[in-house]
C-alpha cells in the first residue's frame, strides 16, 4: 500500500489531523516533533490540525492521520466522512488502532461506568463500546502506541512523501531491547514482561528501567499469548488478576490480547 | 592470529592489572565483565578492579541469577551473560552508505569503518569458536564484510578458559570448550580458592608475548598449571547438559516433518531472543532511509531473525513461514545442521544463552532430545 505521490496534482499535499475519542496525547507526539514538524510543514499544507492550530481547511485531504476510537453517536458518521475526504488515511496510535483504554468498557456495562462517573449522566451519548477506526472504515495505515513513538510518526509521513514504505515492523519488543543490550528482566529478575508478544516501535523503555513491557505498542505479529501468560503462571507465579490486568490495558481490545485476558480471571 | 601456544606464566591479581593496565597504556580499548544495575554484561574496562570481582550466575532454562559472595575474589567467576562479543563486532544498527541528490543525478557515499583498537578481556572458548564461526561467515566467502572485518582485525584476543560451567553450557558437546586450544593472542585460567589467587596464562602470537612481557611474571610452576587444569576438567564434568553433535545432522535431515515441531510451537513466542543473543547468529535486513524533502538517502543494516515475519517475506506472497513451527524448525536446523553446509561448521558453538535468555525457556538440547526421540516412536 504505497500512496504514489510523485503523481499529485500540483501544489502540496494537503495533511489533515483529525479526532475522535482520544486523550490528544498522539497529536501531541506530532507537536513535539518541533525540528521535523517545521519541515514537514514546508512539505505540506497542514488543513487542519486541532492540538495546534484553530485553523481549518476542508477536505479531500491527501494524508490524513486519524486519532481516537470511535465511543459516541456521531463519531459513527465522522469517521465515514474521513474516510471519504482522504486519500490515505493513517490511524495513529492505541485508540485509533485498537479502541484504546477506553475501551475497557467493552468488557463491562458502559451505563454503569457513566451513572458512577457523571453527575449528570442524561447528557453524556456514549456508545455501549469503544472501537478502532478499522472497524467502521478500512485504513490504509495503522501506528500503534500509546502515544506513538515520534520517530515512527515522522517515518509514516516521511514515507507517504516519498512514496515508499515506512520501515516499521511488526517484530518484538524483545528485539528492539536486544539491540539495546538491555538484560532482559523477566528471565534475570523474574519480572513478567510483556515484550515478547508486543509490537516493537517503543525502543523497549521499559525494560531499560527494570519495568516489564506494559504492552503499549499492541500485539506483535503471531504473538503466543498463551505461552507467556502460562510461563509467568508457571515459572514466575503470576496471579490471574495480573496476568488478566496486563492484557487489558491500552490494547485491551486487539483481539489477541481481549482473547487471552478473557481466559484470566473475572469474567 | 591461531598460533602454537609456548610456556606457561602465573601472575597474581597485582600483575594482572598490570596487564590490563599496559593494554590501555598500549592504546586499546579493554572490554570486559563487569556488573552494571546489578547486571552482568561485557562494557569498557578502565581497569581490572571495574572487573566483576566476587560474582557468580546460575543459569536454567529461562532464569538467569546472579550474585555476589564476599567470600570470592574471582574476577572471572561468572561463566558468561546475555551480551557475547557480537556486540563489539557485529553492530545491531549500521549505516553502510548515503546518497545525495543533485540535479544531474545522485552521488553515493560509503560510510567510513574507523573501528578503535580493542582487546576482548575475558573471552570464554566457546565464545572463541562463535567469533571464528562469524569470521568464517564474514571473512570467510568472496565478498567480505568490510566493517565486520575492520572491528574484526582491530581486536585482541584475550582468552579465559572455564573453571565452572553455567547449568546451560553443553560446550564440551560442541568441541569448543571449556578449554580455549586457538583463536587467541592470550588465554588465561583463573584460579582463586583457599586464599590462593592466581592466572595461568599463555601466549600464542606475537602480540599477546610481548604484552605478557610487561607484566614482569614468572614462569607458572607444574603445580600451578596442574591446578588449573584440574579446573578445567571439574568444569568439564560438571557440564550436565548434552547434545549428540555427530548425529544432529542427519537426524534433523530427516524430520522436516515430526511432531516435535508443533508441539514446540505451541511453546514458541516467536520472539527472536535465541537469534539476538547466539553469538553466531548473523542475520540483517536492509533498511532504506530518506530525509522528508528526498533530497538525501542513506541505506543501513538492521539485525535481522529468521524469527520475523518480514524476513520470509516474499514478494506479493507474505511470509513463506508463517507457522511457528516453521520458523523454529529453520532456526534449529540452520544452527545444527544446514549451517554444516554452509560454512563447513556446526553453528551452535554450546554457550547455552539461547536457553537462558528464551522468556519461556526453550532448550536447544532438549529439542534435539526430543527430536530422536519422536523419530524412535
Ligand atoms: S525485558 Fe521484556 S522486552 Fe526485553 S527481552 Fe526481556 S521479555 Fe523481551
Ligand atoms: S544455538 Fe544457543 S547454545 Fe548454540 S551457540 Fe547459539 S546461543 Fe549458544
Ligand atoms: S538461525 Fe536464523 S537468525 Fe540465526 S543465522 Fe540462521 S537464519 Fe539467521
Ligand atoms: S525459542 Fe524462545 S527465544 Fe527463540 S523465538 Fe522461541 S520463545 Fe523466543
Amino acid at each position: 500500500m504505497v500512496p504514489e505521490t510523485r503523481n499529485l496534482k500540483k501544489g502540496k499535499p494537503k495533511l489533515a489531523v483529525c479526532k475522535l475519542a482520544s486523550c490528544d496525547g498522539c497529536q501531541l507526539s506530532l507537536l513535539d516533533c518541533e525540528d521535523e514538524l517545521l519541515q514537514i510543514a514546508e512539505l505540506v499544507q497542514i488543513a487542519s490540525f486541532p492540538e495546534a492550530t484553530r485553523h481549518f481547511e476542508k477536505g479531500p485531504y491527501d494524508l490524513t492521520l486519524v486519532e481516537g476510537s470511535v465511543c459516541r453517536e456521531h463519531e459513527l458518521e465522522m469517521i465515514k466522512e474521513i474516510r471519504a475526504q482522504s486519500r490515505f488515511l493513517v490511524t495513529i496510535g492505541a485508540c485509533a488502532t485498537a479502541g484504546g483504554i477506553q475501551s475497557l468498557r467493552n468488557f463491562a456495562d458502559a451505563k454503569e461506568y457513566v451513572s458512577f462517573v457523571y453527575a449528570k449522566p442524561q447528557y453524556i451519548s456514549a456508545l455501549a463500546t469503544s472501537t478502532p477506526v478499522s472497524a467502521h472504515v478500512a485504513p490504509d495505515y495503522e501506528l500503534w502506541g500509546c502515544p506513538v513513538n515520534k520517530e515512527q510518526l515522522v517515518e509514516v509521513v516521511n514515507a507517504f512523501l516519498n512514496g515508499r514504505k515506512p520501515n516499521i515492523t511488526a517484530r518484538s519488543v524483545c528485539m528492539e531491547c536486544k539491540a539495546k543490550n538491555t538484560v532482559c528482566i523477566q528471565v534475570s529478575r523474574g519480572t513478567p514482561c510483556m515484550g515478547p508478544v508486543t509490537h516493537s516501535g517503543c525502543g523497549a523503555i521499559c525494560p531499560a528501567y527494570a519495568r516489564g513491557c506494559y504492552g503499549c505498542f499492541g500485539p506483535k505479529e503471531t504473538p503466543n499469548t498463551a505461552s507467556l501468560a502460562d510461563w509467568w503462571k508457571r515459572e514466575l507465579g503470576a496471579q490471574e488478576d495480573f496476568t488478566q490486568r496486563s492484557f487489558r490495558t491500552y490494547n485491551a481490545w486487539a483481539p489477541e490480547f481481549r482473547a487471552e485476558s478473557e481466559k484470566h480471571g473475572k469474567k | 592470529m591461531n598460533g602454537e601456544s609456548s610456556g606457561y606464566s602465573a601472575l597474581t591479581p597485582a600483575q594482572f592489572g598490570a596487564l590490563v593496565a599496559a593494554l590501555r597504556q598500549a592504546g586499546y580499548a579493554v572490554a570486559g565483565p563487569r556488573v552494571a544495575d546489578g547486571e552482568f554484561v561485557f562494557g569498557d574496562v578502565s581497569s581490572s578492579a571495574g572487573l566483576a570481582a566476587g560474582y557468580a550466575d546460575e543459569q536454567k532454562p529461562g532464569r538467569y541469577l546472579l550474585s555476589k559472595s564476599a567470600k570470592s575474589a574471582a574476577l572471572f567467576g561468572v561463566v558468561n551473560g546475555q551480551h557475547s562479543w557480537k556486540k563489539y563486532l557485529f553492530s545491531q544498527q549500521e549505516t553502510l552508505w548515503r546518497a545525495r541528490g543533485s540535479s544531474g543525478g545522485f552521488s553515493v557515499e560509503q560510510e567510513p569503518c574507523r573501528p578503535a583498537k580493542s582487546a576482548f578481556l575475558g573471552v570464554r572458548p566457546c565464545d572463541i569458536a562463535a567469533i571464528r564461526v562469524q569470521d568464517a561467515v564474514f571473512t570467510g566467502g568472496a565478498c567480505a564484510d568490510t566493517y565486520y572485518k575492520t572491528r574484526r582485525e582491530n581486536a585482541l584476543i584475550i582468552a579465559a578458559n572455564c573453571t565452572r560451567a553455567s547449568g546451560n553450557c553443553f560446550c564440551d558437546s560442541m568441541g569448543s570448550g571449556p578449554r580455549a586450544r586457538a583463536g587467541f593472542d592470550l588465554a588465561f585460567t583463573e584460579v582463586a580458592e583457599n586464599g590462593a589467587h592466581y592466572f595461568v596464562f599463555e601466549a600464542a602470537t606475537a602480540a599477546g608475548k610481548q604484552l605478557l612481557s610487561k607484566c614482569g611474571a614468572p614462569a607458572a610452576s607444574a603445580a600451578q598449571t596442574r591446578k588449573a587444569d584440574a579446573l578445567i576438567e571439574s568444569a568439564r564434568a560438571a557440564m550436565t547438559k548434552k547434545l549428540d553433535a555427530k548425529n544432529i545432522k542427519a537426524l534433523l535431515y530427516r524430520n522436516y516433518e515430526n511432531p516435535r515441531w508443533e508441539q514446540t510451537a505451541k511453546r514458541c513466542l516467536a520472539c527472536a531472543n535465541c537469534t539476538m543473543v547466539c553469538p553466531t547468529c548473523f542475520c540483517s535486513t536492509m533498511e532504506d532511509q530518506t530525509s522528508l524533502d528526498g533530497a538525501q538517502a542513506s541505506r543501513a543494516r538492521r539485525a535481522d531473525s529468521c524469527f520475523t515475519l518480514d524476513f520470509s517475506w516474499i514478494h506479493g506472497g507474505g511470509s513463506v513461514r508463517p507457522a511457528a513451527s516453521s520458523r523454529y524448525r529453520q532456526w534449529m536446523t540452520h544452527k545444527l545442521a544446514t549451517w554444516h553446509d554452509q560454512f563447513g561448521t556446526s553453528g551452535c558453538v554450546g554457550c547455552g544463552r539461547c536457553i537462558t535468555w528464551c522468556p519461556v525457556g526453550i532448550d536447544i538440547t532438549e529439542e534435539a532430545a526430543a527430536i530422536a526421540e519422536a523419530e524412535a516412536d
